[in-house]
C-alpha cells in the first residue's frame, strides 16, 4: 500500500558562468546593488562630472582602503563577531612598514612583510582572546584598538613618515584603461574581494565559517573545529588589514600615525549596508563591496554637488538604519 | 544478566550490534551511570526510556562519544571501542540526531546534510578546493527520496522549513552517513501529531534499510508504536529490557518510576548506598 | 498485512497518492510534514527588500540636495565670475575658529559672485578626509583650494597633485611642512602671537620669581611650537626664534602638558600641574578653551586670583573671559581675514592667472583688560568688536 513517493526532480542549474554570477550577485545583494545604481543615477543627473572615467576611478580609489578593511570585517562579522580594532591595526601596520623602510633602512619588501606580520599578529591576538578566554569580540577588539593606537603613536613618535621608497607606493601607480586611469591598488582590492568571495562561497572552509557564525553548537556537533575556524578568521582578517595598510601608504604617499581612526566604523557601515547580518552566518562579501561603493558614491557625489560634508555623515547614518531595518522587517515578515 | 523475551517468528532482530557493559559515570558525588548495560541488535528500534535523573542523557552521550565513561566498555559488533569525541563515534559509523538537531538554520538543506563532510570537485577545481555543490544537492535529494521525505528543493534554507521538515533533514543526515547505527534523542518532542507520525515512519524506514536505531523518548505512545524493544533506565542502570507487546504502557511506566520492580538483577548488597533519586544528570 | 487491518496506532499515515485511504487527512504525495506550509516567498521578499531600501535612499538623497547646498552659489548674483569655484578645507567642522573661517569665506564668495565648496576632516589630524576632499574638489573643477592642513606633512602629495593640475593651493592658519609646498600661506604669525603675551606677562610680573606652567597643543604641531617658543622668547626666558622646530623650555617652566586645545583636557592638565607644583603663578595656554579649562581648575583650588593666565586666539568667548578677568591677556587672530584674502586670491588667479605667493601675515593684536607698561595692547572693547565666534 506504500506508494513510492514522487519526489519532484528540480531542474538542476547548469554549471558555468551563469550560475556562478547568479551566486555572486545573490538575492541578498540585489538590495545594495539597486541602491548603488540609484545613487549613481541620481548624482549623474545632478552633476555632469560624476559619470566621467576620472571621477569613477577616483571613487574606487577613495573606497580602496576602507573597502579592504571591510573585507576583513565581513569575515569577522560573519562569525557573529565584530572587529573594532581594524583601523588602528592598519595604522600600526602602515607606520611599521614605512618606519622600517625609511628610518631603519630595512629592505622595502622585508619592511612590508613585517608590517603585514604585525597586523596578522594582532589578528592572532584578537582570535586567541576570543577563542581561548571566550571573551566577547566587542570587548576584545575594543581593547586591542587602544593598544594598537598607542603602539602606533609611541613607535611613530607622532611623526609622519615621508620620503618613502617607490616600491612602497607602487600600488598607487596607474595604468590606462581606455580613457581612464586605474591604480594597481584598486585592482588588488577587487582581486581580494574576488578571492574572498570564492573562499566563502565555493569552498568548505567558507561554509564552515558561515556555520560557525550561524549556529556554533551545530557546527561543533558536525565535527567542525570551531575554535580553529574563529582563530583562522581573525588571523586572516588581520592580514587583510595589513594589505589595507599597504594600500593606504600607496594612496597617501606617507606613513601616517593618525590614519584610520574612524575607519573601523566605516568598515562596519559598509558591511551592514551590504546586507550582512551582525548576528552572523548571513551575508555576502560582494554585498560589502557594494556597501563600500555606496558610501563612496554618496560622499563623492555630495561633495561634487557642493553639499556640506556634515550631511554626508547624516545620510550615511540614515542609510545604515534603513538597511538594517529593511532586512529585519523582511526577515520577520517571512516567519 | 539480562532477561530478554522470546523473539517472535517474523522479527528481523539479529545479532548484537552495539553493546555497553557496566558503564559508570560520576559527576562529583553525583552518580549518573551506575554500572549501566545496553544491548542493541541488528534490525531493531531500541527505545531508551527513563524518568528525569535516570541517567538517560548521560548514557546517550556515552554512546555517541560526547562523554567518556569512567568505567565500563563499549563493544561494536563484539569489538571493544573507545569513543573520546563525537567524531570518533562518527568514524565508527555511529550517527546521532541531537535533540536540538544541530542544523545551521541559515544554510540550505544540502549544505547542512554535508556540513563537515563536504564533497569537493575533482581535478583542477578540486585543487582549488571548489565544492561540488551539484553533487551534494543531487545526493541530498537522493537521500531524501530514499527515506521518502518530501522535500524537493535542497536549496531552501533550513530555517524556512517546519519543525517536522527540519527533523527530517537531521534524520536524513544521520541515515545518510551512518554505517552501523543511528541514535535519536527525543525526535518527536517538539512535533505535532501528524509530523510525529511521519518521523516515526522515517524511523521505521531507517531500520528497514538495515540501520538499527536507539531512540530516546519520554513519549510512551510513540515508544510503543515504533520500538521493537524497550530499555528502561532507572537510577543509572538498566532495570528492564522488554518488548512492547509483552507489557502494558502503564506497567512499563511503573517500572520506570520504580513502582514495579524491573526484570534486571538488583544492585549487589555491598555497593555503597545510592544517592536520592532526584539527582540531576 | 494490509494497512487498514493494522491497529490504528500502527497504521502508516499519508500512505499514498490520490488513492488515499479513507479517513486519511489531506494527503500529500509523500511523507512531507508540513508540505503545504513551505514558503515560497523568498524571491518576493527579497524584491520587496530591494524596493524598500531604494526608496529611502532616494528620499535621503533628495533631502540632501534640497536642504544643504552651500550658499554663495551666485543665484541672483549673476555678475562676473559666474563659473568660478573656490574650495575650502578645514581641519574640522566644529571648532568655532573654522566655523568663522567658513563664514568669512562664504560671505566673500557671495560678494564676489563665486561658488564655494567646503569640506573638513572628522577630527583634528584626519588627513585622509582632507586628501579625499582635495581630489573631489579638483574633479569638480575648483580654481583654487584654501586649506588648514591637519597633518602638515602628509597632505603634501595630495596638494602637489592638485597644483600639477593647475589649481592654486593656499594654506590658511597652519603652514605646511615645508611651507613651499603650497602656493601661498595666509596665517597669523604664531610666534609673534606668543611673543606678545610673553612680553605682557613679563611686564606685569616684573622681576618677581615666576613658576610657569605651559599648556600646549600636541607633539609635533607647528602652531603649538611657535606660540610656546614665542611666549618664552617674549618673556625673555629663552633665546629662540621662529625657525626652531621643537618646543624649548626654561628653568622657570615647572610643568608642560598637552591639551589638544580642548577645554576639558586643559582642566586636567592644570590640575596635574598644580599637583606637581602648587606654587605655579603664571600659565601660558595654547588657546582660549585650554585657558578656560585651566581657570576652572585654578578656581577649584582657590588659586584663580593668584595666577596669571595668558592665551592666544581672540575668539569672542575668550575675549569675554578677558573682560571677566579670567584671562589676563590674549593675542587675537583673524580667521575671517584669512578666509577673505584667500577667496580674493583665488578669484584673482581665476580671472588674471596671477598667483599669489609667499607668506601673508593676517595680523595679531594683543588684547588686555589692564594695559601693561611698555607693551602695546588694545582694550577689551576693541577685542569684542573684532572677535570671531
Amino acid at each position: 500500500m506504500m506508494e513510492p513517493s514522487v519526489v519532484g526532480a528540480e531542474a538542476e542549474p547548469r554549471t558555468g558562468a551563469g550560475p556562478l554570477l547568479r551566486q555572486a550577485l545573490g538575492l541578498s545583494t540585489l538590495g545594495p546593488l539597486a541602491a548603488l545604481v540609484l545613487a549613481g543615477l541620481f548624482f549623474s543627473i545632478q552633476s555632469d562630472r560624476f559619470l566621467t572615467g576620472g571621477n569613477l576611478s577616483l571613487i574606487v580609489q577613495q573606497v580602496m582602503v576602507v573597502g579592504t578593511l571591510a573585507i576583513g570585517q565581513t569575515l569577522v562579522i560573519l562569525t557573529a563577531g565584530i572587529d573594532l580594532s581594524n583601523g588602528a591595526v592598519m595604522a600600526l601596520g602602515n607606520i611599521v612598514m614605512t618606519r622600517l623602510a625609511v628610518a631603519s633602512g630595512l629592505n622595502v619588501y622585508l619592511a612590508i612583510a613585517l608590517g603585514l606580520l604585525t597586523c596578522a599578529g594582532f589578528g592572532v591576538l584578537n582570535g586567541g582572546l576570543v577563542t581561548g578566554l571566550r571573551l566577547p569580540p566587542f570587548i576584545v577588539t575594543l581593547g586591542t584598538l587602544s593598544i594598537a593606537f598607542a603602539l602606533t603613536h609611541i613607535y611613530s613618535n607622532e611623526q609622519t613618515v615621508t620620503g618613502l621608497p617607490s616600491q612602497l607606493t607602487y600600488l598607487g601607480k596607474t595604468f590606462a584603461l581606455g580613457q581612464t586611469d586605474i591604480t594597481y591598488g584598486s585592482v588588488l582590492m577587487v582581486a581580494l574581494f574576488g578571492l574572498t568571495w570564492y573562499v566563502l562561497s565555493q569552498t568548505a572552509a567558507g561554509r564552515h565559517l558561515y556555520a560557525v557564525g550561524n549556529h556554533p553548537e551545530a557546527a561543533r556537533l558536525t565535527g567542525i573545529r570551531t575554535r580553529r575556524v574563529l582563530l583562522g578568521t581573525y588571523t586572516v582578517a588581520g592580514l587583510i588589514y595589513g594589505l589595507a595598510a599597504l594600500l593606504l601608504v600607496s594612496r597617501t604617499g606617507v606613513g601616517d600615525p593618525n590614519a584610520g581612526q574612524t575607519d573601523n566604523l566605516d568598515s562596519i557601515t559598509a558591511v551592514v549596508l551590504g546586507g550582512t547580518s551582525l548576528f552572523g552566518g548571513r551575508g555576502s562579501v560582494i554585498g560589502t563591496l557594494l556597501g563600500a561603493l555606496i558610501v563612496g558614491v554618496i560622499r563623492n557625489g555630495l561633495q561634487l554637488i557642493g553639499t556640506k560634508s556634515i550631511y554626508q555623515t547624516l545620510i550615511t547614518g540614515i542609510l545604515v538604519i534603513v538597511a538594517v531595518s529593511v532586512d529585519q522587517l523582511a526577515r520577520r515578515r517571512q516567519r | 544478566m539480562t532477561v530478554t523475551a522470546e523473539q517472535p517468528a517474523d522479527s528481523k532482530v539479529g545479532d548484537v550490534v552495539f553493546e555497553a557493559r557496566g558503564l559508570v559515570k560520576l559527576y562529583g558525588h553525583v552518580t549518573a551511570l551506575d554500572g549501566c548495560d545496553l544491548e542493541l541488535r541488528a534490525g531493531e528500534v531500541l527505545a531508551v526510556i527513563g524518568d528525569n535523573g535516570a541517567g538517560k542523557s548521560t548514557l546517550i552521550k556515552a554512546l555517541s562519544g560526547a562523554v567518556v565513561p569512567d568505567r565500563g566498555e563499549l563493544l561494536l559488533d563484539g569489538t571493544p571501542v573507545r569513543l573520546h569525541t563525537p567524531l570518533d563515534a562518527r568514524r565508527y559509523g555511529i550517527e546521532t540526531v541531537y535533540q536540538d538537531l544541530a542544523l545551521a538554520p541559515a544554510l540550505d538543506i544540502a549544505s547542512n546534510l554535508y556540513l563537515g563532510r563536504e564533497i569537493r570537485r575533482r581535478g583542477v577545481a578540486g585543487w582549488l578546493r571548489m565544492l561540488d555543490k551539484r553533487a551534494m544537492r543531487r545526493q541530498a535529494l537522493r537521500h531524501m527520496s530514499e527515506l521518502k521525505i518530501g522535500l524537493r528543493s535542497m536549496t531552501n534554507a533550513v530555517e524556512d522549513l517546519s519543525g517536522g521538515q527540519r527533523q527530517g533533514v537531521a534524520v536524513a543526515r544521520a541515515a545518510a552517513f551512518a554505517r552501523r547505527l543511528v541514535i535519536m534523542d527525543e525526535p518527536t518532542a517538539a512535533l505535532g501529531v501528524r509530523e510525529s507520525g511521519q518521523v516515526l515512519d522515517l524511523i521505521r524506514r531507517i531500520r528497514d534499510r538495515g540501520l538499527p536505531v536507539i531512540l530516546v523518548s519520554h513519549n510512551m505512545p510513540h515508544v510503543f508504536e515504533v520500538s521493537d524493544r524497550i530499555h528502561v533506565q532507572r537510577l543509572g542502570r538498566r532495570v528492564a529490557l522488554v518488548r512492547p507487546q509483552d507489557h502494558t504502557m502503564s506497567d512499563v511506566v511503573a517500572i520506570m518510576t520504580g513502582a514495579m520492580p524491573g526484570t534486571e538483577q538488583a544492585a549487589p548488597a555491598d555497593r555503597p548506598p545510592e544517592p536520592a533519586p532526584d539527582h540531576t544528570e | 498485512m494490509s494497512e487498514l487491518a493494522k491497529p490504528a496506532h500502527l497504521r502508516r499515515r499519508s500512505a499514498g497518492t490520490d488513492g488515499a485511504p479513507p479517513g486519511a487527512t489531506r494527503t500529500t504525495r509523500t511523507t512531507d510534514p508540513g508540505a503545504g506550509r513551505r514558503p515560497d516567498r523568498s524571491p518576493r521578499r527579497r524584491a520587496g527588500g530591494m524596493a524598500a531600501l531604494a526608496i529611502p535612499v532616494v528620499l535621503a538623497l533628495t533631502l540632501a540636495a534640497c536642504g544643504s547646498s552651500d550658499s554663495g552659489s551666485g543665484s541672483g548674483n549673476g555678475s562676473s565670475g559666474g563659473d568660478i569655484t573656490v574650495g575650502l578645507i578645514t581641519k574640522t567642522e566644529t571648532n568655532p575658529f573654522f566655523v568663522k573661517m567658513k563664514e568669512g569665506a562664504e560671505k566673500e564668495a557671495q560678494a564676489k559672485g563665486v561658488k564655494l565648496m567646503t569640506a573638513a576632516g572628522k577630527f583634528d589630524g584626519d588627513n585622509a578626509s582632507q586628501v579625499t576632499a582635495i581630489e573631489n574638489m579638483v574633479v569638480a573643477g575648483v580654481k583654487g583650494i584654501l586649506i588648514t592642513p591637519s597633518d602638515t606633512k602628509a597632505i603634501i602629495p595630495a596638494i602637489q597633485k592638485a597644483r600639477d593640475k593647475g589649481v592654486l593651493v593656499i594654506a590658511l592658519d597652519t603652514p605646511t611642512d615645508p611651507q613651499s609646498a603650497v602656493d601661498a600661506l595666509f596665517a597669523t604669525n604664531n610666534f609673534t602671537a606668543g611673543e606678545l603675551i610673553g612680553k605682557y606677562a613679563k611686564a606685569v610680573e616684573g622681576s618677581k620669581a615666576v613658576k610657569i606652567a605651559t599648556l600646549d597643543l600636541a607633539p609635533g604641531i607647528t602652531v603649538g611650537v611657535l606660540r610656546h617658543n614665542g611666549f618664552l622668547s617674549g618673556y625673555g626666558l629663552a633665546a629662540v626664534d621662529n625657525t626652531a622646530s621643537d618646543q624649548v623650555t626654561a628653568p622657570s617652566v615647572v610643568c608642560s602638558q598637552d591639551t589638544q586645545g580642548d577645554q576639558a583636557k586643559g582642566q586636567t592638565a592644570m590640575e596635574n600641574c598644580l599637583q606637581k607644583d602648587p606654587g605655579i603663578n603664571l600659565v601660558y595656554t595654547i588657546n582660549e578653551p585650554a585657558a578656560l579649562g585651566a581657570y576652572t581648575a585654578l578656581k577649584a583650588a582657590g588659586k584663580e586670583k593668584d595666577v596669571l593666565i595668558v592665551s592666544v586666539d581672540g575668539g569672542c568667548t575668550g575675549t569675554k573671559a578677558v573682560q571677566d578677568g579670567k584671562i589676563a591677556a590674549t593675542s587675537q587672530q583673524y580667521p575671517l581675514k584669512m578666509a577673505e584674502r584667500g577667496v580674493d586670491a583665488v578669484v584673482d588667479y581665476a580671472k588674471t592667472g596671477n598667483k599669489v605667493s609667499g607668506y601673508t601675515d593676517t595680523g595679531v593684536t594683543l588684547i588686555a583688560a589692564k594695559p601693561a607698561s611698555g607693551v602695546d595692547s588694545k582694550d577689551v572693547a576693541f577685542g569684542l568688536a573684532n572677535c570671531w565666534g
